[in-house]
């Protein structure tokens, strides 16, 4: 089926996320929707899928115009879509997942069970899957659950399938796995729009490329433009992908990892016996694909998770911190930026000044005895929004009120003002604008030259490359291996799947 | 339209916008539903119903009358009785607003501290309860001088209700079981053990009082003694109400510790990584909640000098809530929120005398809360701006009113 | 992901139940007093006469409690081997613990079985009604706190049309009805505005109290003869099955209200199980935005799920007047929709198991009161709070980790 855009345009209150882009999809074309993030790209599937109403502009389906109200009716006129985050029920079944909206129904408006689970099966034979159908969804790994969102889609008829970041969670041998069902479903007559930012991707599977940035297309690109120029069409200007670096001199090992294993929530093993030590003026990076047991690595390490006893420790400046509360380990002196600053790092509703104070309540320079010393506050608050370069109209301001990257800004500037020798920083770009990403990383790096240890969690890899001493590449909760910098990314690529170098 | 038009449409804008006049609106709507009960239930109206398209200005008379009557009743009996043949006798009604309003401030706040940190204490009633065992047994049991025997049973009420609050906190902790919950059944269980105890005269059941729960009077020493002479009932407990209101106001927005709490009720997560012990927050406080609710338990079981009965606790736990809600959870807002709801209870009497069911306050308590509760309906109902943040109104406001809330 | 799943089953139960178990052979055994009781297992006007089964009271005890002893290792050994103890065998434990309780408070007396069974169940009706209108609320992931305003509306108004039309099914229909408007506020409150459940949950009890204080005082009290005299249904005997011994007078000679709620707790199962309207409704309780991309009507669905829960606690108001008290009276719901709420988080938001929670509840409010009769010795206060005290070690110890709907209380935003 032949989708088009028309001059869709979606505002957010005074932000324009959307402005009047324009996209063609032939059948069975695969066409890459390029983009940074934050540029506008799932707002405008949302717009497709019939969760956002567009203010203005078109949506045709083999030109005739369409008029969504809600992803029922996106859905009857064949639009399938795999969200970047499942929507998929955890307690429910496979089959009752794929059925939900769409149930077979026998006596008395009961469930077809039976339908249901013939229906999962026909489909994932037909497209290898090898999905069970009475599988609770919450027991299944991501990688088995997109394809249950593709089947989803699938049994809904679908002719246009929309797939929003859908490597993010992928190890790239389940990347390739995936490209290969897009090429299959293309082949028999299925269009797809595949939303991503990973330029490589792109180049390897896209039929047709748009780019868009700050909710406009910049322009349309063929598979074989280089990655260079695709990129700098992304971001709007040729990218630095390094950050000046020189070398800098080791200090004494200030935290030491030896052999911990910690439970996720669901009470799996997400690291399994994981050691390494970080030295004063390194950075260590700790790369691989996001789910790998990385989240609940630098948990353990701030001592939010606990570390499953009898096993391993955790010391920091010498100090043995493995089963210490958060609070000693941040006054034993590690500095933490959450890979989540909306929901670990930040409290939305306080003040920004409020906010720098965060997780220095109990007796610092903020207080004075049980009072807050709020005339210090606001000095200090004053001084750190200017020299991190916060926009903001105050330091009363509630910071759930500031950009993506201005609430970054704060959460580092609160980390690195503290006088600590241990930073360790999750995902610190994420969903930062390009501007902000330099500065952030500019300040990490003088940080570690300083001598301060840094370890780095990071799923991108350039952002790895451009900053590690060393790489840590971690897959299913071991550490596959520590590397140097200079390790080209195919090796690096294979060990986020479990290849050890 | 010139710059300073401009400027001031748009501080219009943001009063209207503000939480204070959407509180007034939402006070106002409630007593207007007051009303429509009391129409709807009049004789007189219903009557005049009856013909009313021969003489509809009967309905419409009646109508002005019972609502006139009504609230006039309430004002007389809560604020000022002109008809009054003494001074004292007219200025009598305010302060029984005073001392009824005393005990509601207090609980008020307690329920207000729990709001601000994300919970929900619906356990007023128990922790109240608790607080008057621990209170009338200090004041009945233990001889100790004037002053000090009431001293050491108001910090025996606040310690009796801090036990419970404490323990519903710690078994939230420990077990993650719901605070709304708990609450509820230690309510229940809360009352049991009280009406047991006062039908033991070795526990605390008065001598003459045979089979009936009802406690021995509180020593003179411990009564709270009378603020303005014998004339008035108002005593000290409206003195310690005040005194929390304060220690609340300098506990949530000047000291670190309210600090802390906030930070727990706006984003737990957040908290537990900047090294706050969440779950200990959460045990503090529910206990603190439940000291202010002591406050009114001491209230409650020194302020009378006939003893206390199984229905002392004069559903102040529940009330309190309201109270909570209204105020918005600030010192401020509870204190006139408290008084608001104390003038109801001081003025329901004096209805009743002409005849209209005091119960109708209920409904109006319930109606105001009701519209508070969604200030998006509030807004659609007047057609109010959208709420505005950046100006120095809201800086002010954000000082002093600083919404709590629960989330 | 590792499938390696490292849950420990902890010692809680083993531990209460242990407890219990020495507590009954200690004190209703050893040391219980002396003396034989009988439990009647048929009513006099029974066609079937059964002998009733008399025991020594000690004896009873003794093997109860070992019984009790027994299940307890089970729960150990399960425990070790990080199993649960199956839902059944704490059934059963729970149900000698009961009959040795039975036996012990009417030592040298009689127990009227199917008496107490029976009023245990009628008395169970409104609070399975209150549950059943939770359950339906709460899966759909709205918290409803106003169980208590539901069932009280429901009961004025059963009260008041029974008496002024003089048609109990008119005062069905106003009692079902008016409760579900009523219910409608709640989920115009938090579907729509999005205000906080539980505090328009708490808010909407005021008022429904307040309201029914007014009327009651204003109307009802001068004139209780015209307007609230309903009297009560009559006891329909179902033939042949009413004449099963022991189960016959307790499930099969009832009024309508008992009826309507031994179909409505399996319909309801049924529904929310088996069919796809309880599919997409556990869908919008569990992850509302999945369901909205599948074009289920998040908003919708609440509203109407909410809604014939408060119909259903109507119901349940219904039954608590016209159904068994004959007349309403100033507050008479007393707490009994806030039981209904421990009652659905103790049966895991499943109607079944919840129904099973309310049982205890009925049962233990008949206790009270036929205790007191055979044993006046023991403080009645005591026996009171032993319902609540069991709801607050059930929901500590047991039910603390059980998993609510995900999506419980959280207002859904649409872009």
């Amino acid at each position: 089926m032949k989708l088009e855009l028309r001059g869709i345009t979606k505002r957010f209150g005074t932000l324009v996320a959307n402005d009047s882009i324009n996209l063609t999809v032939e059948a069975g074309e695969i066409h890459a929707l390029l983009g940074e993030n934050g540029a506008g790209k799932s707002t405008l599937m949302n717009v497709l899928y019939g969760l956002y109403t567009a203010d203005e502009g078109q949506i045709l389906l083999d030109d005739k115009p369409q008029d969504f109200d809600g992803p029922g009716d996106a859905m009857a006129a064949g639009i399938g879509m795999v969200h970047q985050h499942f929507m998929l029920i955890p307690v429910f079944t496979v089959a009752e997942n794929v059925a939900l909206g769409n149930e077979p129904t026998g006596l008395l408006g009961s469930m077809d069970m039976a339908a249901a689970r013939n229906k999962v099966l026909e489909i994932s034979e037909r497209f290898g899957f090898n999905v069970d159908p009475d599988a609770l969804i919450e027991d299944l790994p991501v990688g088995i659950q997109q394809r249950v969102e593709i089947i989803k889609a699938l049994s809904r008829e679908a002719r246009v399938l929309v797939l929003d970041e859908p490597t993010a969670v992928l190890t790239p041998q389940e990347t390739d796995e995936l490209m290969e069902i897009m090429r299959q479903l293309a082949k028999s007559g299925t269009s797809i729009v595949f939303i991503t930012h990973k330029l490589r991707e792109v180049k390897a599977v896209a039929d047709k490329i748009t780019v868009i940035r700050l909710g406009k297309v910049v322009g349309t690109a063929s598979p074989d433009a280089s990655t260079n120029e695709l990129a700098s069409m992304m971001v709007g200007r040729e990218v630095e992908l390094t950050v000046q670096k020189e070398l800098s001199e080791l200090g004494p090992a200030l935290v030491e990892v030896k052999n911990i294993s910690v439970l996720d929530d669901r009470l799996h093993r997400a690291v399994d016996d994981v050691s390494f030590d970080v030295f004063g003026g390194e950075i260590l990076a700790i790369a691989g694909v996001q789910g790998n047991g990385q989240t609940e690595l630098a948990e353990a390490l701030v001592g939010v998770r606990s570390v499953i006893k009898g096993a391993g420790s955790i010391a920091v400046k010498g100090k043995d911190v493995t089963s210490a509360s958060v609070r000693k380990v941040l006054e034993a002196g590690v500095a933490f930026i959450p890979e989540d600053r909306k929901k670990d790092g930040l409290v939305p509703e306080f003040t920004i000044s409020e906010n720098f104070m965060l997780n220095q309540s109990f007796t610092s320079r903020f207080t004075k005895g049980l009072n807050i010393n709020f005339p210090l506050r606001k000095e200090i608050a004053t001084d750190l929004v200017d020299r991190f370069d916060v926009r903001t109209p105050s330091i009363d301001t509630p910071a759930g009120k500031l950009s993506g990257g201005n609430q970054q800004k704060v959460v580092v500037a609160r980390e690195l003002a503290r006088d600590v020798e241990v930073l360790i920083a999750s995902q610190p770009t994420r969903g930062v604008d390009v501007g902000s990403i330099e500065f952030i990383h500019e300040q990490i790096v003088s940080e570690r030259d300083r001598g301060k240890a840094v370890i780095l969690i990071s799923t991108e890899l350039d952002e790895v490359l451009a900053l590690a001493d060393r790489i840590a590449v971690m897959y299913r909760g071991k550490i596959v291996g520590i590397v140097g910098p200079e390790t080209p990314r195919e090796t690096l690529g294979k060990m986020m799947a479990g290849v050890s170098a | 339209m010139s710059e300073k038009d401009d400027r001031f449409s748009q501080a219009f804008k943001e009063i209207l916008s503000g939480g204070l006049t959407r509180t007034l609106l939402a006070i106002i709507l409630g007593f207007l539903v007051g009303a429509l009960f009391m129409i709807v239930s009049n004789k007189e109206f219903i009557e005049a119903l009856g013909y009313f398209f021969s003489r509809p200005a009967d309905a419409f008379a009646a109508a002005w009358n019972v609502v006139a009557n009504g609230y006039g009743a309430l004002f007389r009996g809560a604020i000022f009785n002109a008809d009054a043949d003494s001074f004292e006798k007219a200025i009598r009604p305010i302060t029984e607003t005073l001392r009824l309003g005393a005990p509601l401030i207090a609980a008020g706040l307690g329920i207000g501290l729990t709001f601000r940190v994300g919970l929900f204490n619906i356990g007023g009633t128990g922790q109240l309860i608790f607080g008057m065992i621990f209170a009338t047994w200090v004041a009945t049991r233990l001889e100790l001088p004037f002053v000090i025997h009431m001293l050491v049973a108001v910090i025996a009420g606040i310690l009796g209700a801090t036990f419970l609050g404490a323990l519903v906190g710690y078994l939230k902790a420990r077990t993650g079981a719901h605070e709304v919950i708990l609450t509820i059944m230690f309510n229940y269980v809360a009352i049991s053990i009280f009406t047991f105890l006062m039908r033991d005269p070795n526990l605390l059941q008065e001598e003459r009082a045979t089979g009936n729960p009802k406690a021995d009077p509180a020593a003179e020493t411990a009564l709270l003694p009378k603020i303005f002479g014998d004339e008035f009932s108002v005593h000290f407990g409206l003195i310690f109400a005040l005194v929390a209101v304060v220690v609340y106001w300098w506990l949530m927005e000047r000291s670190t510790i309210g600090y802390r709490l906030r930070m727990v009720g706006h984003n737990p997560d957040a908290a537990e990584s900047a090294g706050v012990n969440v779950k200990r927050t959460y045990v503090i406080a529910m206990a603190l909640s439940a000291a202010f609710v002591g406050v009114a338990a001491g209230n409650q079981a020194l302020g009378t000098s006939i003893g206390v009965i199984p229905s002392s606790h004069a559903n102040i736990g529940f009330d309190a809530i309201t109270v909570a809600l209204l105020g918005g959870s600030s010192a401020p807002g509870i204190l006139l929120a408290g008084l608001l709801f104390g003038a109801f209870k001081a003025g329901g009497p004096s209805m009743q005398v002409i005849g209209i069911s005091p119960e109708v306050l209920g409904i109006v308590q319930a109606a105001i809360v009701l519209f508070i509760a969604a200030p998006p309906l509030i807004r659609a109902l007047f057609r109010l701006p959208k709420p505005q943040t950046t100006n120095a109104l809201a800086a002010i406001r954000d000082r002093f009113f600083r919404k709590g809330g629960a989330k | 992901m590792n499938p390696l799943v490292e849950e420990k089953v902890g010692f809680k139960a083993p531990i209460v139940m242990a407890s219990l178990g020495f507590v009954v052979i200690l004190f209703f055994g050893f040391l219980g007093k002396e003396g034989d009781v009988a439990f009647q297992l048929s009513r006099r006007q029974d066609v079937i006469q059964l002998d009733p089964i008399i025991i020594n009271a000690v004896l009873l005890g003794i093997v109860s409690g070992a019984l009790m002893l027994l299940i307890a290792v089970f729960s150990t050994i399960q425990a070790v081997q990080n199993k649960r103890t199956p839902v059944w065998v704490s059934a059963i434990f729970g149900l000698i613990g009961v009959i040795s309780l039975l036996g012990w408070l009417a030592t040298g007396n009689s127990v009227p079985v199917a008496f107490i069974a029976g009023t245990a169940l009628v008395l169970a009706v409104p609070i399975i009604f209150g549950s059943m209108a939770g359950v339906m609320s709460e899966r759909v992931g709205v918290t409803n706190i106003a169980i208590e305003g539901q069932l009280l509306t429901g009961a004025f108004m059963a009260a008041v049309v029974s008496t002024i039309t003089k048609s109990y099914t008119l005062g069905i229909i106003f009692a079902m009805s008016t409760a579900a408007i009523f219910s409608m506020i709640l989920a115009t409150f938090a579907i729509k505005y999005l205000a906080q459940q539980i505090i328009v949950g708490v808010v909407l009890n005021v008022l429904a109290i307040g309201v029914t204080n007014f009327l009651f005082q204003q109307w009802l009290k001068e004139d209780g003869e015209n307007l609230n005299f309903p009297g009560t249904l009559d006891v329909i005997r179902i033939p042949v099955l009413s004449d099963i011994p022991i189960l016959g007078p307790v499930l099969f000679e009832n009024r309508l209200t008992v009826y309507f709620a031994l179909i409505a707790v399996p319909l309801l199962w049924f529904v929310m199980f088996k069919t796809k309207l309880g599919l997409r409704a556990r869908a919008v309780g569990e992850h509302p935005l999945a369901a909205d991309t599948v074009g289920i009507n998040v908003g919708r669905t609440r509203f109407w799920w909410v809604t014939l829960g408060g119909a259903m606690a109507g119901l349940g108001g219904a039954a608590l007047t016209i159904g068994n008290a004959g007349a309403f009276g100033r507050e008479m719901t007393g707490g009994i929709g806030f039981i209904a709420l421990a009652v659905m988080i103790l049966g895991r938001w499943h109607p079944i198991t919840a129904s099973l929670a309310a049982l205890l509840f009925g049962f233990s409010i008949i206790l009270r009161v036929w205790a007191n009769q055979v044993s006046p010795g023991i403080p009645s206060d005591f026996i009171t709070m032993v319902p609540y005290v069991v709801t607050i070690i059930a929901v500590v110890g047991f039910v603390g980790r059980s998993r609510a709907p995900k999506a419980l209380a959280q207002p859904y935003v649409k872009g």
